[in-house]
């Protein structure tokens, strides 16, 4: 396999990977795209194997034999509730492996790159400096995010005093290092010390960002690293002349940005406030101590909710992150289709943030074998809350809260919320009065026409379906 | 604690004041209950139901009477005042402001009365309000009412054997029977027109699917109370010529204009009703109260030159069942909010019981001070939402940016120009046309599919195998090497785990 040959096989790869991401525009066409994925990767693998580059297998051989082992067994074991998680590790093993490429490849350089001018190994060596930089904060801030998501580190924000001083003096010191490691022309050894110290200090930096975002935060969070370890990978393709990496770097980059994007305008946030943390805590808790709201939730038996469920034509059912802690997925989806068997309308609504992960709660419905066509987005959904008789909202708050629409001085003012208050009925189904994420009270339990039945989400779905 | 729950002697009433679920709750809040036998007979309940339910069925009235507190829904007459216990309590409605020789007898058997009509119409007070609750049953009956004298169909049918227009129905008030008679009009397949003087009901009116009817005049009605107020001379005027109009062209009219404390105004007038079409029908829900229509006669159906006038007081017993399960619930939400069997007390401190109480002890206690109503205009919270508040950055800022951006670009692409080597500017241009690539891809993926999407960016992000291949098989085993062994490790779980993982989810999205 000669060098043009692989650059052919890369640039079939490249457009089978964007194939694959073009392929989940529609469920239909998704399972097509993940195949062309696999296609593609198979054709780099296998291509990259045969290139002369590759001198012994005795290294690699074994790696590949035992990465694959440990990835199939992982994404065979994990459950659904779980892929924030798995998402999360995922994003930090890019990042690791950039930081790897990057030293590796400062250590052991290309011959063509030691042959080139003096501009091209500045050049080179700007090019490792970011793609560590960017490999170290992912990585580090991705191990941080998985254990916070998975309950390993608390999910309320670290808030160091003087935390935006710290961002500020680590990011400088990134910047004077670059500059210091790449005029260090005699000594490599100390060139080596930098980078391994900017390394130490960007590692900092992604726990620390890491750790003052609050769990309302997350889905934003894991959005951002996604993109993170594309970018790594990006600047791994300009370090090793590599344009497949840099595609595909370049596309899932943009995939997480757009993600990001998508999840701040969900939460009406700035992507600076969520990045440089500090939401769902100070300012958020303020608010909620001088604005109790006056009334008196209205409880509700299951049985009595049985009877509004009966009695309805239009149902619409809103799942939060409260669902997947419950892990009642399956239990709804049977109390959906007793309904649709009495010949009730039963629609699911989804906010884009619900859950910890852009689209979490789809996968969760999807598990427990819910059709995707009566899934619907938010923007389908809220016009029809109007006719419907009763919306059924279980373990969410920050997403149907009136106040976003209503009370400018409440802190998730301007989010778009899904109007469930617009239905004949709600009810709530909570395990107690507490607020969300936000740290905002609901005025919507406190509405003439919300229901509060009180329990946990999975035994009190399971009264439900037993009612009818 | 022991309720009683005595016969309705009232000719016309058929509901009652306690129903076999009500007892149950009643017994969970600690009450016992001691029901007289028959008391439920008209409403559908039998002794042996309250029997089921933990009710005790007495065949004495006095033992009834005798309990300490007597629930009952209409007012007691003069003689079955002397039945009640000396300082017992008396649940029921009253219209103290009607029925003063009626407290006064209460009062001087020394009895704390609370009169249910006198609920205060505050949110937190709506599930005890039994104003609104029979209100809302009155305007469905209402409806049926119509139907039944009316000799056509509701609903607009197109058949072999021709078609017949939809009813066109007018309802004149949109309070809570208002809104309940648009509904089942609706329901039903007329054509609803509804006007109110309070503009702020006009959102409910269209929510329901009828037209809202607007005078071209500017005066709010809303008055205290959830209630609408006397309006101006000129308003009237006006009102009284849309409902001229109106009455010429609608089949059946509903009226359901109250004003608290008031005879009820007469808005449609005789020659209104000499302009209606023969056949069409007027259903006054205001007949208690003197009737909204000048030829209603409360209590009866009469028959104007082929205009049916029905002025039926007891809409609400012609419902018995759940009437009284409307009834008896608001009852128990009370005697809940008073504290149950328990804690039972007159707490002269909550609003809710202090704007019912009548009597306390026989001491009067009537009127209650002004409370501030809670039901605000809803007009005034949709004006707070319109209120600009400012989501994007300063305007000042926003142009500093716009005018910053394409510097900072054009500096970035002038020094790679001059600067860069020809190989990186290759590179570059390939990862900038990746990245749009990337954009406008990644827009089109449904959302429900971002999970997904998540972990196939993922596996394809393990595509940086490939670097650490070349670092880690250069056939030297020194660190180099090993680092790009490990990247090759960690790289490759990415790759296996995303592609699988995202495969089986896919597998899990289904039609």
């Amino acid at each position: 396999m000669n060098e043009t040959s692989l650059a052919v096989l890369y640039l079939v790869a490249a457009v089978l990977f964007i194939l694959s991401l073009g392929g989940l525009s529609h469920q239909e066409t998704a399972r097509r795209g993940n195949t062309w994925g696999i296609v593609g990767m198979a054709i780099a693998l296998v291509g990259t194997l045969l290139h002369p580059h590759v001198k012994s297998y005795g290294l690699v051989g074994p790696a590949i034999l035992g990465g694959a082992a440990i990835g199939a067994v992982m994404a065979i074991r994990v459950v659904m509730t779980a892929m924030p998680q798995l998402v999360a590790i995922l994003h930090s093993f890019v990042g690791f492996a950039a930081v790897l490429v990057g030293v590796a490849s400062f250590i052991n350089p290309d011959e063509r790159v030691a042959a080139a001018g003096r501009a091209a190994i500045m050049v080179h060596e700007i090019e490792i400096w970011i793609g560590v930089a960017v490999g170290a904060i992912t990585f580090t801030g991705s191990v941080v995010a998985w254990g916070k998501l998975r309950g390993t580190i608390g999910g309320t924000p670290l808030l160091l005093p003087g935390r935006h001083v710290f961002n500020l003096a680590a990011t400088t010191a990134i910047v004077v290092m670059a500059v210091l490691f790449v005029s260090t022309q005699t000594s490599h050894e100390l060139a080596l010390i930098y980078l391994l110290s900017m390394t130490a200090i960007a590692s900092v930096l992604g726990v620390h960002l890491v750790m003052a975002i609050g769990g309302a935060d997350m889905p934003v969070v894991v959005s951002l690293l996604n993109s993170y370890s594309g970018w790594a990978a990006a600047a791994a393709g300009f370090l090793l002349n590599n344009d497949l990496l840099i595609v595909t770097g370049a596309l899932v980059g943009s995939s997480g940005a757009i993600l990001s994007y998508i999840m701040c305008r969900a939460m009406n946030r700035s992507i600076l406030s969520v990045v440089f943390g500090g939401f769902g805590t100070g300012d958020a808790k303020l608010a909620a101590g001088g604005d109790e709201i006056e009334g008196e939730a209205q409880p509700i038996e299951a049985a009595a909710v049985c009877d509004l469920l009966r009695a309805s034509k239009e149902v619409i059912i809103v799942p939060g992150y409260g669902l997947a802690v419950a892990r009642a997925q399956h239990l709804v989806n049977e109390l959906a289709n007793k309904l649709r068997d009495k010949g009730v309308n039963v629609r699911y609504a989804i906010h884009p943030v619900a859950g910890r992960l852009p689209g979490h709660m789809n996968v969760l419905l999807a598990e427990a074998g819910v059709p995707y066509d009566i899934v619907l987005e938010m923007d389908e959904i809220n016009p029809e809350f109007k006719g419907t008789s009763v919306a059924l909202v279980i373990g969410a708050n920050d997403v149907a809260n009136p106040s976003a629409e209503t009370d400018p001085t409440s802190p998730i003012y301007g989010m778009p919320v899904l109007k469930v208050w617009e239905a004949r009925n709600v009810v709530v189904l909570k395990r107690s009065m507490a607020s969300g994420y936000a740290g905002v009270q609901n005025p919507l339990f406190f509405l003439e026409n919300t229901h509060m039945l009180f329990g946990d989400a999975k035994e009190s779905i399971g009264h439900l379906v037993a009612g009818l | 604690m022991k309720i009683g729950v005595p016969n309705e002697i009232e000719p016309d009433e058929r509901r009652v004041a306690a129903t076999p679920d009500s007892v149950k709750r009643l017994a969970q809040m600690g009450f016992e209950v001691l029901v007289e036998s028959g008391a439920g007979r008209h409403a559908g309940f039998d002794d042996a139901e309250y029997r089921a339910s933990g009710a005790e069925i007495a065949t004495d009235t006095a033992a009834v009477w005798n309990c300490e507190l007597v629930a009952k829904v209409c007012a007691p007459q003069i003689g079955e005042v002397g039945l009640l216990r000396e300082g017992g309590i008396l649940v029921s409605l009253l219209f103290p402001a009607q029925n003063q020789a009626l407290v006064q007898a209460l009062a001087a058997r020394g009895v704390s009365a609370i009169a249910l009509d006198a609920i205060p119409r505050i949110s937190r007070a709506q599930k005890m309000d039994v104003l609104s609750s029979m209100a809302n049953i009155a305007g469905y009956r209402a409806v049926v009412e119509a139907a039944n004298v009316y000799g056509g169909q509701f609903t607009a049918q197109i058949t072999a054997a021709g078609k017949t227009p939809p009813a066109e129905v007018l309802i004149i008030g949109a309070g809570v029977a208002g809104l309940a008679a648009i509904a089942a009009a609706r329901g039903m397949g007329a054509v609803v027109k509804a006007f109110d003087t309070r503009p702020a009901v006009k959102e409910q009116v269209e929510s329901l699917g009828a037209a809202f009817l607007e005078l071209d005049f500017e005066e709010s009605g809303e008055g205290g109370g959830g209630y609408a107020k006397v309006m101006s001379q000129e308003f009237i005027d006006a009102e009284m010529a849309l409902f001229r109009e109106q009455a010429a062209q609608v089949d059946v009219i509903i009226t359901t204009a109250l004003i608290p404390g008031k005879k009820a105004p007469v808005l449609i007038t005789e020659d209104m009703v000499e302009m209606m079409k023969t056949g069409s029908v007027i259903v006054d829900l205001a007949a208690a109260q003197g009737g909204n229509c000048a030829y209603t006669k409360p209590g009866e159906s009469v028959d104007h030159g082929g205009v049916k006038i029905v002025g039926y007081t007891e809409l609400t017993s012609r419902m018995p069942r759940h009437s009284s399960q409307m009834f008896s619930a608001n009852v128990a939400h009370l005697l809940e909010e008073m504290g149950g069997g328990d804690h039972f007390s007159i707490d002269e401190e909550n609003e809710v019981i202090r704007g019912a109480l009548v009597l306390r002890d026989g001491a009067s206690k009537w009127p209650p001070p002004k409370i501030e109503v809670s039901a605000a205009p809803p007009v005034s919270t949709k004006t707070a939402v319109a209120a600009p508040v400012s989501r994007s950055p300063a305007p000042a800022r926003q142009s500093l940016a716009r005018g910053i951006a394409p510097l900072l670009v054009a500096v970035v692409l002038a020094s790679l120009a001059l600067y860069a080597p020809r190989e990186f500017i290759q590179h570059f241009t390939v990862f900038v046309l990746a990245c749009f690539i990337g954009w406008q891809v990644v827009w089109n993926v449904t959302p429900a599919l971002h999970t997904p999407l998540m972990s196939v960016t993922n596996a394809i992000s393990g595509i940086i195998l490939v670097g650490g291949l070349l670092k880690g098989a250069s056939g030297e085993v020194d660190l180099a090497a090993l680092l790009g062994t490990i990247a090759v490790f960690v790289a490759t779980i990415n790759v296996f785990g995303g592609f699988l993982v995202t495969h089986r989810m896919l597998k899990m999205f289904r039609k």
